[in-house]
C-alpha cells in the first residue's frame, strides 16, 4: 500500500510537466474563454463554478489566461534553455577536449560574462532593443550560457583526462569525434541535471522580468506578467494573484523533482 | 595454547542497489594464536579485506555481519555495541591500509596523526605519546626519527609513509594488527625495506597479525600460516611451508603456479633484419624548454634503443624511472625535446597532429588500467570496431566479421560484443584493450604495465595471450613493467631504466648470468622469492636505502650514485658513467668494469 502511494506520488511531478508542456501547444484551444475578453465586471472575484480560478483585474477569466500564458512561460523558457545549454555544452566540450589557448580564451571571456548581474543584464538588453519574444529568448540564453559552460567544462575535463580519450587521440581522431563520441556520453547525466536546473532559473528570471514589466508585453501575458498585473488584488486575497504564482511554483518544483528522481539515486550510487 | 583471534562461521552480506542481498563472505572460520601472523590470500573479490575488517567489527558501507562470531581474547567482537567497538579499534586492534598516501590527512603533521589514537584512547599524555612515537619510528627503521614527525605527509616518500602508518597503528601497543596489502603500491626495492621493518616490529612486540595480500611471495616472508580464499570461502588453511611445498587445493596450486611465471620465450633468434622501431638520443620532459633546448623537468635523457621485427623489448624500472613517458613519447602523446623516433627507418614527427594516419596506425599503445582505457558507454564491438572503420574504412558486415576474428584472437566469446565494459571482468577488459590495439594491425605494440592491475592468475593468462600473439602474428612489442619476473618471462631483450637514463640493456636470457649493473642487481635481489626465510637472507644481497629516485639530482655524475653499493668515491658523483658495449645487444652504463660487478 505504501509502495503504491509512493509510486503515485513519484508520478505527480512528471505528469505536471507533461500537462504544462501540452498547454504550450493546446492551451488557448482548451481554455474555456477567450483569454483577452472581459467576461465579468466583478473584478478580483473569487473562485466560482463559472470561473474556477477567479476573475482578474479587468474581469477576464483567470483559468483561460493561465492556460494561454503557459505558452509564453514554458515555451520561451524551454527554447532559451535549449539554446543556452546547447551552446554551453558545445563550447564546454570543445574547451575541455582541445585545452590550451582555446580553453583559456573561452573560459576567461565567459567568466567576464558571468560577472554581470543577470537581472541588470536583462534590463539593459531589453531597454536597448525593446521587448520582443526573440530578444527575450536570446537574452535569457546568453545569461545562462556561461554557467552551463562552467559545469560542462568541469565535468568534461575529468573525462577527457581518462585513458580512453588518450587512446582516441593517439588513434588520430579529430576534435569533434573525441567531443561527441568519447566525452559526451559520459557527461550526459550531469548535463541533463544542469538542464533542469537551468530551466528553472530561466522560468524565474523570465517571470521576474515580466513582473517588472520588461518581459512579455500586454495584451499577451506570461505567468510573471499575470502576477504583476493582478498585484493590487493581493489586498483582497484574490486568487488572480495567487494562481499564476502557484503555476510558476508547480512547473519549477516539478522539473526539479523529476530531474532529481532520474539522476539523483544513480549519481549517489557510485 | 588457545587462539587469540577466533573467527567462526563468519558471514558478511552486502545490500545491492536493487535491494537484494548478496553474500560476500560465506561461512569463513579460522584461528590465529598469540604472536602468530596469518596471511589471507586471494584475488580481488575473494572477500579478504572484508574479512580483515570484520575482525575489527567493521564492515564497509552497505555491508553487515550477518552471521558467525569473531572473538579476540575474551572479547566477543560481534556482540559489541558501537561505543565498545570504538574502544576496541585503534587500541586493541589496529589497521594498516594499502595506500598510506590516501590514508594520511595532508593538512596535518605526521606526528599529530601518529599519536592521535593514543590521545583518543587516553593512554598517554601528548608529551609521552611523542616520546613513544619516536621510539616506534626507530624500531621501524624510519630515517630521521626525531624530526620526521614535524613534516607533512607529502614531504616523505611512499615507503616511509607506509612505515609511518604502521607506527600509527603500533603506538597503542595493540594486541592485533591488520595489514591490508600494505606494500602493494610500493616499488620492489622499497617493499623489501618495509617488509623487513614490519617483520621486526611484529617479532619484537609479539604482535598477532592478519596480513592481507594477493602476493604469495610477500606473504611467505611474513606469515606463519596462510588461508587461501576464493569467492568468500576458505579453500585451504595451512602453515606457510606446507602451503608452498605441498598445496592440497587446486586453486592454491594455480596461485603458486602464477606466482612463479614460467619462461614463455619463443626464443626468436637474434634478428639481423633492420629494426622496426629505433629511438636515438631521446631527451624528453615536462614544463617547456629552457634556452638550451632542454626541458625544465627532464624525465628521459639520452635514450637509445632499437627493436627488430617480431622481437619484444622489456623496459623495467621503478616508478619515476620514466618508462611510461618513453611509451608516450614514442606514441606521440608527450613532447620530445631532442633526438628522434624512427619507424622502419622513417623519422616520425613529434606530435600526433603532425603524424599521418598510417604512422599513427602502425604504433598502438595499450594502457595499464582497462577500466579507464575503455569508454564505459560504448559497446565492445564498437570499441574494437572503431579502429577498423577509422583506419581501414570497414563498415557493416565486413567490420563485424573482423571484430569477431579479433574477439576470437584474444579468446573472448563473441557474445561480449554487444556488452559494455562494465559487464566484463578485469581480465576480459584487458583482452578487449588488446583487441582494440590489434585491430589497427600495428607494426609495434606498446604495452604499458598491462598486467599490473590484474590478479596473478588472470595476469598469467594475459601474458600467455601476448606470447601467443607474438608467435602467431609476429607482433613486435615494447613491454613496460616494474616487475622483473614478468618481463623476463615474455621478452627477448630487457632495458633497465633508472631516473630516466639507460642503466643496462641485455638479452633476457642473460639476466641470471653474473656481472650486472648494480641497479639491475638491486632490482633482481628485491623481488620476493617464494620461499620462507628469503627476507632474512636478502640483507646481504641487496642494499636498498629505500630512498626514491630523485629526479632533480644534478646532471653530473651517475644518477644511481647515492644508492649504489659499488660506487667509487670522487668518480661516480662527478663524472657521468661511460656507456660500455658488451657484445651484441648488451650495453651497460657504469664506471665499473663488468668483471668487477
Amino acid at each position: 500500500m505504501r509502495a503504491m502511494i509512493r509510486t503515485i506520488l513519484r508520478l505527480v511531478p512528471p505528469t505536471l510537466i507533461l500537462f504544462w508542456f501540452a498547454m504550450v501547444f493546446v492551451g488557448p484551444l482548451i481554455a474555456p474563454y477567450d483569454a483577452n475578453a472581459i467576461q465579468d465586471a466583478d473584478v478580483f472575484d473569487g473562485m466560482s463554478r463559472k470561473h474556477p480560478l477567479g476573475i482578474d483585474y479587468l474581469g477576464r477569466d483567470m483559468l483561460s489566461r493561465i492556460l494561454t500564458g503557459a505558452r509564453y512561460t514554458a515555451g520561451i523558457a524551454m527554447i532559451a534553455t535549449m539554446l543556452s545549454v546547447g551552446s554551453g555544452l558545445l563550447l564546454g566540450l570543445a574547451a575541455s577536449a582541445a585545452g590550451g589557448p582555446l580553453d583559456m580564451a573561452l573560459s576567461r571571456f565567459l567568466d567576464a560574462l558571468i560577472s554581470i548581474p543577470s537581472k541588470l543584464f536583462g534590463l539593459v538588453v531589453v531597454a536597448a532593443f525593446g521587448s520582443s519574444i526573440p530578444v527575450l529568448v536570446a537574452t535569457l540564453a546568453v545569461i545562462y550560457l556561461p554557467g552551463c559552460y562552467r559545469i560542462v567544462r568541469s565535468v568534461a575535463v575529468n573525462v577527457a583526462a581518462l585513458d580512453f580519450v588518450t587512446v582516441a587521440r593517439a588513434r588520430g581522431e579529430n576534435l569533434g569525434y573525441v567531443m561527441l563520441h568519447e566525452v559526451l556520453p559520459n557527461i550526459l547525466g550531469p548535463v541533463l541535471s544542469d538542464f533542469g536546473l537551468r530551466f528553472i532559473y530561466v522560468v524565474l528570471l523570465l517571470s521576474s522580468l515580466s513582473f517588472l514589466g520588461l518581459g512579455v508585453q500586454p495584451p499577451a501575458a506570461d505567468w510573471g506578467a499575470l502576477v504583476r498585473e493582478n498585484i493590487s488584488g493581493l489586498a483582497y486575497g484574490a486568487p488572480a494573484v495567487i494562481m499564476p504564482a502557484l503555476a510558476i511554483a508547480s512547473l519549477t518544483i516539478s522539473v526539479n523533482l523529476t530531474i532529481d528522481s532520474i539522476f539523483g539515486p544513480q549519481e549517489r550510487g557510485h | 595454547m588457545s587462539a587469540l583471534i577466533e573467527v567462526t562461521d563468519l558471514h558478511v552480506t552486502a545490500r545491492q542497489a536493487n535491494g537484494s542481498d548478496v553474500e560476500l563472505v560465506k561461512g569463513v572460520s579460522f584461528a590465529v594464536a598469540r604472536g602468530q601472523v596469518m596471511g589471507l590470500i586471494g584475488e580481488s573479490g575473494s572477500g579478504k579485506t572484508t574479512i580483515a575488517l570484520a575482525v575489527m567489527g567493521y564492515t564497509r558501507f552497505g555491508c553487515r555481519i550477518s552471521g558467525g562470531r569473531v572473538r579476540i581474547g575474551d572479547t566477543e567482537v560481534t556482540a559489541l555495541d558501537a561505543p565498545a567497538l570504538r574502544k576496541l579499534r585503534g587500541r586493541r586492534v589496529a589497521y594498516i591500509a594499502q595506500s598510506a598516501a590516501a590514508a594520511f590527512n595532508p593538512s596535518r603533521t605526521i606526528m599529530a596523526q601518529v599519536i592521535e589514537s593514543a590521545l583518543i584512547h587516553g593512554i598517554a599524555s601528548k608529551a609521552d605519546a611523542k616520546v613513544k612515537a619516536i621510539a616506534v619510528f626507530k624500531s621501524l627503521a624510519i630515517p630521521n626519527p626525531e624530526t620526521i614527525g614535524m613534516r607533512y605527509p607529502h614531504q616523505v616518500s611512499g615507503g616511509q609513509l607506509q612505515r609511518l602508518m604502521a607506527a600509527m597503528a603500533l603506538i597503542t601497543d595493540p594486541e592485533v594488527v591488520i595489514f591490508d596489502e600494505p606494500t602493494t603500491a610500493l616499488d620492489v626495492t622499497t617493499q623489501i625495506d618495509v617488509l623487513k621493518s614490519f617483520k621486526a616490529a611484529i617479532r619484537d612486540r609479539n604482535t598477532t597479525g592478519i596480513y592481507v595480500t594477493h602476493d604469495l611471495a610477500v606473504i611467505a616472508q611474513i606469515a606463519d600460516s596462510i588461508t587461501v580464499l576464493r569467492g568468500g570461502e576458505v579453500r585451504e588453511t595451512a602453515t606457510t611451508a606446507a602451503l608452498i611445498h605441498a598445496p592440497v587445493d587446486d586453486y592454491s596450486r594455480s596461485l603458486l603456479a602464477a606466482a612463479e611465471p614460467a619462461l614463455r620465450l619463443t626464443g626468436a633468434a637474434q634478428s639481423i633484419e633492420a629494426p622496426v622501431l629505433t629511438v636515438s638520443g631521446l631527451i624528453a620532459g615536462y614544463g617547456g624548454l629552457d634556452s638550451t633546448g632542454m626541458p625544465h623537468i627532464p624525465v628521459l635523457r639520452d635514450i637509445d634503443l632499437a627493436i627488430a621485427p617480431g622481437r619484444s623489448l622489456g623496459v623495467i624500472g621503478e616508478s619515476g624511472s620514466g618508462k611510461s613517458t618513453l611509451a608516450r613519447v614514442i606514441a606521440g602523446l608527450s613532447p620530445l625535446a631532442r633526438g628522434s623516433v624512427k619507424l622502419a627507418g622513417e623519422i616520425l614527427p613529434a606530435t600526433i597532429a603532425q603524424r599521418s594516419k598510417d604512422q599513427l596506425r602502425r604504433i598502438q599503445i595499450v594502457f595499464q588500467m582497462a577500466d579507464t582505457a575503455l569508454n564505459p558507454r560504448v559497446s565492445i564491438e564498437d570499441i574494437i570496431g572503431r579502429p577498423l572503420t577509422f583506419y581501414f574504412g570497414l563498415t557493416g558486415e565486413a567490420r563485424n566479421k573482423r571484430v569477431r576474428e579479433l574477439l576470437d584472437l584474444t579468446h573472448l566469446p563473441s557474445s561480449v560484443g554487444t556488452r559494455r565494459p562494465g559487464d566484463l571482468s578485469g581480465g576480459q577488459k584487458q583482452r578487449v584493450n588488446l583487441a582494440r590495439a590489434l585491430a589497427a594491425k600495428p607494426d609495434v605494440l606498446l604495452c604499458d604495465e598491462v598486467t599490473s592491475a590484474l590478479d596473478t592468475v588472470v595476469a598469467a593468462a594475459i601474458l600467455d595471450l601476448i606470447v601467443e600473439l607474438r608467435r602467431d602474428i609476429g607482433l613486435t612489442t615494447m613491454f613496460i613493467s616494474h616487475d622483473v619476473k614478468t618481463v623476463r618471462a615474455i621478452c627477448d631483450d630487457i632495458l633497465v631504466l633508472y631516473a630516466g637514463r639507460v642503466a643496462e640493456l641485455l638479452p633476457a636470457n642473460a639476466i641470471l648470468a653474473p656481472h650486472h649493473h648494480p641497479y639491475t642487481q638491486l632490482l633482481l635481489a628485491s623481488v620476493p622469492e617464494l620461499k620462507p626465510g628469503w627476507l632474512e637472507q636478502s640483507h646481504s644481497r641487496a642494499r636498498g636505502s629505500g630512498e626514491p629516485i630523485n629526479p632533480r639530482r644534478p646532471a653530473a655524475g651517475c644518477a644511481f650514485e647515492d644508492r649504489c653499493p659499488r660506487r667509487i668515491t670522487d668518480t661516480c658523483d662527478r663524472v657521468a658513467p661511460p656507456l660500455r658495449a658488451l657484445g651484441p645487444g648488451r650495453v651497460m652504463v657504469c664506471h665499473r668494469q663488468p668483471e668487477e660487478l
